[in-house]
């Protein structure tokens, strides 16, 4: 028993965040959003360049053949960074999808940074289909690979302008229809994504901190105050809980048991929770400033929004939670998944 | 990262329940909280649990214990709330005083006084507040005057769980004259001891869950100060981390209490809402993330890592989970939740309604959770006093 990330683990996991905090300021972000750029090529570049794309596709694949686990501290660092390229997806889910069809030319390419969009059952739009080279999509639940060419596009606003989502119209064939299915890619979607939005609700936290030690009322910083002061204390604490929740359902996903996609949904449901408090909170804190354009505090809450009810919805998550404890043993000796199989 | 028990952890676990199955006595012992028997019958358990020397598994072996890690130490937890067995009377003491003794007490307090801790032999109430000074500890007025090789307390204290059957106390005084952090003393004292008159204080279910404790004149060796003169405030922080942090509540006992919501769930969801359900996975849910959360933190101390002010995030956490598991168990039973067990047509209300009523202070003692949010605050987050 080991709840800890290794010292390799903590080590990718450092570079890959210094890099994304370096080059992801809020000023990039406007930068990027005065030009329109769907993407920063130059960081997108330096993500191919470290083999983040790469971390999870088999060694043989040139990829260094590792675990969702060990992605899970870089999804929280995009998180927190409010990343607009697709690492997550690609690296994620696309990238381990590849590896699985058997297709070395098409995981290459991704490896190599042709980002991968993912069209998983009932998701009605694809993000970041525009920029991707290959899209992997459902036709009821069967799993088909498209390429980027043969498909039509229609963009779908979304709150977050990073958020680049789509209609895809496209028609299946026998060509594009694939032998295996979609396996656990919904589990990967939901655990990447959970890891996403603790790394936005810390964000918005250390945003509403530094907003109140500098904000002054009634002759003192208003982070001096217990008003404010329980508020983000409070949205700390929920993220602080849902962070081992999110690490703990990536280190068990591959058990694929009803017990472990019980964690990756418990994690999904705190995690977004966590994100949705403390954006808001982060906005309480920066009182009208907080509702502004100015204030960058909006990004975060934007993504948390959109991420909370992608990969599936709280309800969603909810049932899966339910059906584990109904159908399944709970207990104090019953924490980890592998002895909820032992026990059942 | 390897979330899987290794094969000494098993066979620990199966050591625990086969020495739990065969020893833990059928039903509840009687409240420790309102009778001298209930209190004897209690330390009798503990009398009972050092002879199997499982009265703290984690100290070394010579002061009682098995020298265990803190990953054993909550398997051991674990087969102990799921065995139902008798709550610890003398927490404070193996839980609080011990592990403060462990790192500021002399050799000749530990060998002195943790054995007879770990046996039951010598229970321990805490005597920290005082009428005018609860939050704001640092407030205490009680005083030790020092005498030759003495000290002399005088003052009154409060809130002192187990105070009213307990045998010693561990108070915090200060030197006459002294304020706020400065001057401040631990000291050990015998409940019994020529002076100190002791008055139970009902909590509003009647039992008299802690007392009032006043000193007057009471004469004890300055041997029994526990860290240096004057340094109180430093060994009562340290304290204060383990009342918080991952001993005195440890995760296996939410997560008992949740079996036992879930069961009483399923016995009644046909009649239930769907919203029911949905308190209870998220209840099950957070005494989850309350496990997962201290199984990190053993992680982290067992790599040599340290615990500090995220120990307040454990206290808000686990006191408002409480508290959330009891009122879903109120509202499942729904018109029968205000009835007493005694009740003729109580049927399977059992104690949920004392439960609550313990819950509710959750939030209040180890520090309130106001509190708690200010150091999360100041400490963890490093905004402004």
């Amino acid at each position: 028993m080991q709840f800890a990330f290794t010292e390799d683990q903590l080590a990718i996991t450092q570079a890959a965040r210094e890099m994304l905090v370096e080059t992801c300021q809020p000023a990039d972000l406007r930068r990027m959003l005065a030009a329109q750029a769907a993407r920063d090529a130059a960081r997108w570049q330096t993500i191919v360049d470290m083999g983040l794309l790469g971390l999870l596709a088999p060694d043989e694949a040139a990829g260094m053949g590792l675990a969702p686990v060990d992605l899970v501290g870089i999804a929280e660092a995009a998180g927190y960074v409010g990343l607009p390229e697709p690492l997550v997806e690609t690296a994620g889910i696309g990238v381990p999808l590849l590896a699985a069809l058997g297709d070395a030319s098409r995981l290459a390419a991704a490896i190599a940074g042709e980002s991968v969009a993912i069209g998983y059952p009932g998701r009605r739009f694809v993000a970041d289909a525009d920029t991707a080279g290959t899209l992997l999509l459902a036709d009821g639940d069967a799993l088909h690979l498209v390429d980027a060419k043969d498909v039509g596009l229609t963009r779908q606003e979304s709150i977050d302008p990073f958020r680049r989502l789509f209609r895809v119209d496209w028609t299946p064939t026998e060509a594009t229809r694939q032998t295996i299915g979609w396996g656990d890619t919904a589990d990967r979607g939901a655990v990447m994504t959970a890891a996403q939005l603790i790394g936005i609700g810390q964000r918005a936290i250390d945003l509403a901190v530094a907003y109140a030690k500098e904000r002054n009322q009634f002759g003192k910083p208003i982070g001096s105050y217990q008003a404010i002061k329980h508020l983000i204390a409070t949205a700390q604490v929920a993220v602080e809980f849902a962070r081992p929740v999110v690490y703990a359902a990536a280190a068990e996903l591959p058990l694929d048991s009803v017990a472990s996609r019980a964690r990756i949904s418990h994690a999904k449901i705190v995690a977004g929770e966590a994100a949705d408090l403390a954006t808001r909170t982060a906005v309480q804190v920066h009182g009208a400033m907080g509702i502004t354009w100015e204030i960058d505090v909006h990004f975060f809450l934007k993504r948390a929004l959109a991420l909370r009810a992608d990969w599936g919805t709280t309800a969603f998550h909810t049932a899966r939670v339910l059906e584990r404890i109904m159908t399944l043993p709970t207990g104090p000796d019953l924490t980890f998944s592998s002895d909820v199989a032992r026990a059942a | 990262m390897k979330l899987e028990y290794t094969d000494d952890q098993r066979a620990f676990r199966a050591e625990v329940r086969a020495w739990m199955d065969a020893n833990v006595p059928d039903g509840p012992l009687p409240s420790f909280d309102l009778t001298r028997e209930g209190f004897e019958a209690h330390r009798a358990w503990e009398r009972k649990l050092n002879e199997g020397r499982w009265g703290m598994v984690t100290w070394p072996e010579e002061l009682g214990g098995r020298g265990l890690d803190l990953i054993r130490w909550l398997i051991f937890e674990e087969e102990y709330y799921r065995a139902n067995a008798p709550t610890r009377v003398n927490q404070n003491g193996i839980f609080l005083l011990g592990p403060t003794m462990m790192e500021f007490g002399t050799e000749e307090q530990k060998r002195r006084f943790l054995p007879s801790m770990a046996a039951g032999d010598i229970v321990w109430a805490q005597a920290w507040s005082e009428p005018g000074a609860g939050s704001d500890l640092a407030g205490i007025r009680s005083t030790a005057t020092r005498d030759g090789d003495d000290y002399v307390l005088n003052g009154q204290k409060i809130w002192s769980s187990r105070a009213t059957f307990a045998d010693w106390a561990f108070g915090l005084f200060r030197a006459p004259g002294s304020e706020r952090h400065k001057g401040m003393s631990l000291i050990l004292f015998p409940l019994d001891a020529p002076g100190v008159t002791v008055r139970p204080i009902e909590r509003m279910d009647g039992e008299k869950v802690f007392a009032e404790i006043f000193l007057d004149n009471v004469r004890v060796p300055a041997a029994d100060r526990l860290g240096e003169e004057g340094q109180g405030w430093h060994v009562c922080m340290a304290t204060a981390g383990f009342e918080r942090g991952l001993l005195l509540r440890s995760p296996a006992r939410y997560q008992e209490a949740v079996r036992k919501l879930i069961a009483l769930y399923q016995a009644h969801r046909d009649i239930l809402p769907a919203s029911i359900g949905e308190r209870v996975a998220k209840v099950w849910m957070n005494s989850e993330a309350y496990a997962l959360t201290i199984y990190a933190m053993a992680s982290r101390l067992a790599a040599g890592g340290t615990i500090g002010p995220e120990a307040s995030t454990n206290k808000i956490f686990w006191s408002e989970l409480d508290i959330d598991l009891a009122r879903t168990a109120l509202d499942i039973l729904g018109d029968r939740a205000e009835l007493s067990p005694q009740a003729r047509d109580s049927g399977d209300v059992g104690d949920w309604l004392g439960y609550h009523i313990f819950a509710l202070g959750g939030p209040i003692y180890a520090g309130s959770n106001e509190i708690q949010r200010n150091i999360i605050a100041e400490r963890m987050l490093g905004l402004p006093r």
